[in-house]
């Protein structure tokens, strides 16, 4: 399987970057490709021009915020970087659990969310983390939360000459932690479902919970029904709080050759749960 | 003492593999080699309108487009089907479709280009008009009145019916019966994803008229047969077919494709090299398919527990064309073995072979035995449940007791040895099988679903002998040959019908050979799959290697050790029965003389020099050997699995297994474990994630690597294999297969497993395979019971 | 329109003009270069029959563009032993059996490769789980996990 022909140019910069896009037809950016060159090996994606932006080094990496200041995650970074960060632990565990060694070492986060892909992770943790999405344009930069950068299946609010630079997500202090728990579609190692809990613990009462879901509606979504029956209570009422996510989640509920609707509704409330309760212990502990 | 035989030895191959020097058909150039690509199917069922290639004839690059009728009018045939069970009606099946198409994926034109990338853009490039017909699916479905007909000529797409067993036994076992258990069950549709997807290399050789293809076959000679008999016309000493290095097969490599045909075809046409390698995707679509079998079950007991009846009705679904053996599968290598490790006096199996607009089904890993063995195994579970017994105990109620060999079974197969009891003694001891299930009470006390499985399972490998097998349908005798070839140096070349593609021939054959002629193992070189140096050969399948490739290596090898006997006795002035090959020295020696005797070189020389040879005898040491093994042999074996289930989300954890087989003796220990290991992986595969889906429309949902789960490293426990030997009379090495017997085995374990930890909410049965989604749903709608 | 890609492969630069920006790395390593090694068994990024090290990192060299991997070093399979001698990953996978029909063996050895790094210690269960990116049909993998941790320990 090959792609269909494309001319192929490198930006040195993101200012390149941008000029390209702008002066290019029909293009897009390419970054480790591991969203964008299996689709257009099967000849789901022929683009004219490839704007290879993976070699612009001020992209890549993580600096860690000290304070109260935020963890900023350059778009290039990739997924095993992030497997073995000191980022929030939802975060780390989310993209240790990406496709597979070979494919972390590729894919980059920018690239991921850019694609939006249902059934990815990464927009699930980034939604509950309430990361922010930097994105450059033609006309400057801009920060979109990414409970809102996220706008429906394979949609986000990135426009096409618009160039995601930076993700920051917030640092976990001492009392808060936060996890991700999936279940793996045994084929694409993809998530069937996936939630995302983040809480802040005060002396075993949760003072804060930020959960949000994703592989079962076309983009994830930030569950507030979940987070209000926490908030105030302990890890008891996390069973109870966890089966709210089924009216949080909405009617649009994906189905398909692996999971019913029915069945990723079902099992929603348990990765929930589990997603809460090992952020618990983690920010208990 | 044997010194090769029955031991384990590093395989001989693996250094080429390791340092990635394997010759598969992918790697292969010729000078000016051109490449083909196939233009296929999108719709299961359409009437071909009208194609228009101009486009891609005008690309940059593009040699050549043909359509089906191009092939046909230069002179290809039709594929044909070599097993013939009785008033078969065989579909037309051109390489590439004139008219209507009938699967996804079947070939519709032909593109050659100079480059696989501009190949594939020319695709893009041709406008097939289609109109699109009524799709046929289901097994059974598909037989039903109004179902849309695939074929002219096959009403009711219904290919052949056949029966086999005794029904007034069976009738008076049902009348007679004190428990009935019946059971309706899917052997699901399968995908055998060989790791090195198909290819073909042809080159013409204009001036002498030869053409030589490199294909990815697990039997070469059977291809140049049906390409010279029927598809191409090349006669046979002027085709040479080589299969090089093969990246698995599983069955699927045994059969004759379109593109077996279309490639040295287009390399004739073009009068130049060509290749065609076939994507991941490709292979969802075309290679051929297994299992996807509909079946009814019912099993009569007396009020004691012993079985006396078994009534099996199944329609295979055999896809859109019988594949090369498709008729074989759910008949003669399924119905057969329905009496399992049992003694059953009534047995009557009935089964229909159906069209559907589906990939062609046909062997894949256990071919019908697997098939066989899970509907068996299951109902057997069941009967054990119905009885309140142990499942184990219930099947050792049942067993054919170890005097009872050869054991005549009321469908077709004599049983050659077996020690059924021994094995499920062995079982219980690796298992620890009392411990377990004292485990399963505390386990189960505590609300979890915890199941312990346990199978018996019967193969029949190395079908034979011909003569039953041409009357069971088969067209080619099954047989295989044999050439042990001493050179003047003393070096050996063995040359072998069967053919390796991970079974590791070129290590056990190498043992056999050094062991018959006392020679070192580094002194035997091993060649296969290549039609232009091995006098004849049937290739492997039917896990039948060693039985019978293995066993005409050792009847040529006697040959040449024999005259080797005469011309060492000849120069030594002594009696061949003095004569004999000396274990310590390696030397052929006169019995009671002081000498050192000859050394197998010198009388390899003297073969060959012929100065000096016995009157009578002919000059060189070359022989050859066709063994047609009187009978199948028989494989058994007992296993055991664990699994747990997480009663929140219904995913499945396998966290113990316990395989004990009698494969008969052993050549080479390490490869023989390997081969269970990995055919147990597929088993386990089969009950726990593997499922080719097509939508009602006709299209594989499950047509990338992406959906269909293909077993992975993190998917297993550590499997433990443990084995018992009872020689097989059937052939001088006493072996019995050993290649698919962890398939057979595994899926059914894994099977009883799941039922047994889902037996406590009152669960007896859920189709394969056992998704998350099926688990829990299963345990939804029985949680309240 | 031509594309000139240099690459350090196994040691030894490439310079090499291909005509089009579409090759993939896994094409130019095999149909450029001739080294046939590296296999593909997917079209998904599945299977990692094609698995090579690129600049020190296993990756799936049918996911990688050659232009992406411009001045990049590359190790591939044929690098791997010294002059014949098998390295000791290689000679584990043939002391414990570790491959059948040797199509995944390639891209299995090189990314076992990059999972033991640093880790002799390497319990069975990261070994299942680091080699998820490999599909074996033949072995079961349980030869592969053997030679994999003998592999670690001997590195």
């Amino acid at each position: 399987m090959y792609p269909a022909n494309f001319k192929y140019v490198r930006a040195g910069s993101v200012a390149e970057a941008l000029s390209l896009i702008s002066s290019e037809d029909d293009a897009k950016f390419l970054a480790g490709g591991h969203s964008l060159l299996p689709a257009m090996k099967l000849r789901l994606a022929e683009p004219s021009t490839l704007i290879d932006i993976g070699r612009i080094g001020d992209l890549r990496g993580i600096s860690y915020g000290s304070g109260d200041e935020q963890d900023c995650i350059g778009s290039l970074t990739t997924h095993a970087t992030i497997a073995s960060s000191k980022l929030a632990c939802a975060l780390s565990e989310a993209a240790n659990g990406i496709g597979d060694p070979q494919v972390r070492n590729r894919g980059t986060i920018g690239g991921n969310i850019a694609h939006a892909d249902p059934s990815s992770d990464l927009p699930t943790v980034l939604t509950a983390l309430e990361a922010s999405i930097r994105v450059e344009g033609p006309g400057g930069a801009r920060n979109i939360e990414a409970g809102d950068f996220f706008t429906g299946l394979f949609e986000t609010k990135l426009e096409d000459n618009e160039l995601i630079t930076l993700i920051s997500v917030p640092r976990e202090g001492s009392g808060t932690s936060s996890a991700y728990a999936k279940l793996f579609n045994p084929a694409s190692r993809y998530a069937v479902v996936g939630a995302c809990a983040s809480v802040t613990l005060d002396g075993g009462t949760i003072t804060q919970a930020r959960v949000a879901v994703g592989g079962l509606t076309p983009m994830a979504i930030r569950c507030k029904g979940v987070e209000a029956a926490l908030e105030g209570s302990t890890a008891d009422a996390i069973k109870g709080a966890s089966s709210n996510v089924v009216s949080d989640v909405g009617d649009d509920i994906l189905e398909d050759v692996h999971a019913s609707a029915e069945f990723r509704l079902g099992v929603i409330p348990v990765f929930v749960a589990r997603a809460l309760q090992s952020a618990c212990d983690r920010a208990s502990g | 003492m044997p010194r090769f035989v029955g031991k384990s030895f590093k395989r001989v191959e693996d250094p080429r593999f390791l340092q990635g020097k394997g010759s598969y058909v992918s790697n292969l150039q010729r000078p000016g080699m051109a490449y083909v690509a196939i233009l296929r199917s999108p719709h299961a069922h359409a009437k071909i309108v009208s194609i228009d290639a101009s486009a891609a004839e005008a690309l940059d690059g593009v040699v050549a487009v043909f359509k089906g009728q191009d092939l046909i009018d230069g002179g290809v045939g039709q594929l044909p089907c070599g097993w013939v069970v009785p008033e078969l009606k065989l579909p037309e099946r051109w390489p590439v479709i004139p008219d209507v198409v009938k699967h996804v994926g079947d070939a519709v034109a032909v593109v050659v280009a100079d480059s696989p990338y501009i190949a594939e853009d020319a695709l893009d490039l041709i406008e097939v008009d289609y109109e699109p017909l009524p799709v046929s699916l289901g097994a059974r479905a598909t037989t039903e009145y109004r179902a849309p007909q695939l074929h002219e000529g096959i009403p009711n797409n219904t290919a052949y019916t056949w029966a086999l067993g005794d029904e007034p036994a069976m009738r008076k076992a049902f009348a007679e019966a004190g428990h009935v258990v019946t059971l309706d069950l899917v052997n699901q549709r399968l995908i055998p994803n060989a790791m090195e997807p198909r290819a073909c290399m042809a080159e013409w050789h204009s001036t002498m008229e030869e053409m030589t293809v490199w294909t990815t076959s697990q039997n070469p000679h059977p291809i140049r047969l049906l390409l010279s008999a029927y598809t191409l016309g090349i006669p046979e000493n002027k085709l040479r077919v080589i299969s090089p290095d093969v990246g698995g097969g599983f069955g699927s490599k045994i059969f004759h494709y379109p593109e077996e045909v279309i490639v040295p075809w287009v390399a004739r046409a073009i009068n130049r090299p060509a290749k065609w390698v076939s994507t991941r995707s490709e292979a969802f679509m075309t290679d051929s398919q297994g299992r996807d079998h509909v079946t009814n079950v019912k099993m009569a007991m007396q009020k004691d527990g012993v079985i006396t009846g078994l009534h099996v009705q199944t329609w295979a679904d055999q896809g859109a064309y019988l594949s090369t053996f498709a008729p074989l599968i759910p008949t003669a290598l399924s119905i057969t073995l329905f009496s399992g490790l049992y003694k059953i006096p009534g047995i009557w199996g009935e089964m229909k072979g159906t069209l559907t607009n589906t990939v062609p089904v046909d062997a894949y890993r256990g071919a019908g035995r697997p098939e066989a063995s899970y509907l068996l195994e299951r109902v057997v579970e069941l009967g054990a449940k119905k009885m309140g017994m142990d499942p184990i105990a219930f099947r050792r109620l049942n067993l054919i007791p170890a005097e009872d060999f050869p054991y005549q079974t009321p469908v077709a197969f004599q049983y050659d040895s077996g020690n059924y009891q021994g094995l499920f003694d062995k079982l219980e001891e690796l298992s620890d099988y009392n411990q377990l299930r004292e485990e399963q009470k505390a386990k189960r006390a505590k609300g979890k679903l915890w199941g312990v499985g346990v199978a018996g399972c019967i193969e029949a490998s190395g079908p034979a002998p011909s003569a039953l097998a041409g009357s069971l349908g088969s067209a080619v005798g099954l047989w295989e040959s044999g050439t042990v070839r001493v050179h003047p140096t003393g070096k050996v070349t063995a040359l072998t019908g069967s053919h390796s593609h991970g079974q590791g021939h070129e290590t056990t054959f190498a043992q056999i050979v050094a062991e018959e002629l006392n020679i070192d193992l580094e002194d035997v070189e091993v060649v296969h799959g290549d039609t232009g140096r091995i006098p004849f050969g049937m290739g492997t399948y039917g896990s039948r290697s060693a039985a019978v490739g293995g066993s005409a290596l050792v009847r040529s090898a006697e040959r040449v050790r024999e005259k080797m006997i005469k011309i060492a006795a000849h120069q030594m002035e002594s009696r061949p029965e003095d004569v004999y090959f000396d274990d310590e020295t390696r030397n052929i020696k006169v019995r009671g003389a002081t000498d050192e005797g000859m050394a197998f070189g010198e009388v390899a020389l003297a073969a060959y020099t012929a100065h000096d040879l016995p009157p009578d005898l002919e000059p060189g040491l070359d022989e050859t050997a066709f063994f047609d093994p009187s009978n199948f042999t028989f494989p058994n074996s007992a296993h055991l699995a664990v699994v747990s289930i997480d009663r929140e989300t219904g995913e499945i954890t396998l966290e113990k297994y316990v395989g004990v087989d009698d494969v008969g003796k052993v050549i080479n220990p390490l490869i023989v474990d390997g081969q269970l290991v990995g055919g147990v992986a597929q088993g386990v595969g089969q009950a726990l994630w593997e499922h080719g889906i097509y939508g009602e429309d006709g299209q594989l949902l499950t047509g990338s690597m992406m959906d269909y789960a293909m077993p992975r490293a993190d998917h297993f426990p550590h499997i433990k294999t443990g084995r018992i030997e009872t020689p097989s009379p059937t052939n001088p090495l006493g072996v019995k297969g050993a290649g698919e017997m962890g398939t057979i085995a595994g899926t059914v374990t894994i099977a009883n497993a799941v039922m047994d930890a889902l037996a406590p909410l009152g669960v007896d049965h859920v189709e394969m395979p056992f998704t998350a989604e099926k688990i829990w749903q299963t345990i939804q709608s029985h949680s309240d019971s | 329109m031509g594309v000139n890609v240099t690459m350090n492969i196994n040691g030894k630069t490439h310079s090499v003009e291909i005509a089009e920006p579409r090759m993939l790395l896994v094409d130019f390593i095999r149909e450029e270069i001739g080294l046939t090694g590296t296999n593909i068994g997917c079209d998904t990024t599945q299977c990692g029959a094609c698995t090579v090290h690129m600049d020190g990192m296993a990756v799936k060299s049918c996911t990688v563009l050659a232009v992406q991997a411009d001045g990049s070093d590359v190790a591939t399979i044929e690098g791997v032993a010294n002059d014949g001698v098998l390295n000791p990953m290689q000679q584990a996978f043939w002391d414990e059996h570790g491959l059948q029909c040797g199509f995944c063996t390639p891209g299995m050895i090189m990314a076992a490769t990059k999972l033991v790094e640093g880790n002799p210690d390497i319990s069975d269960e990261e070994i299942r789980h680091g080699l998820e990116g490999n599909i074996c049909r033949c072995t079961g993998y349980q030869n592969i996990v053997k030679a994999v941790k003998v592999a670690a320990q001997a590195a």
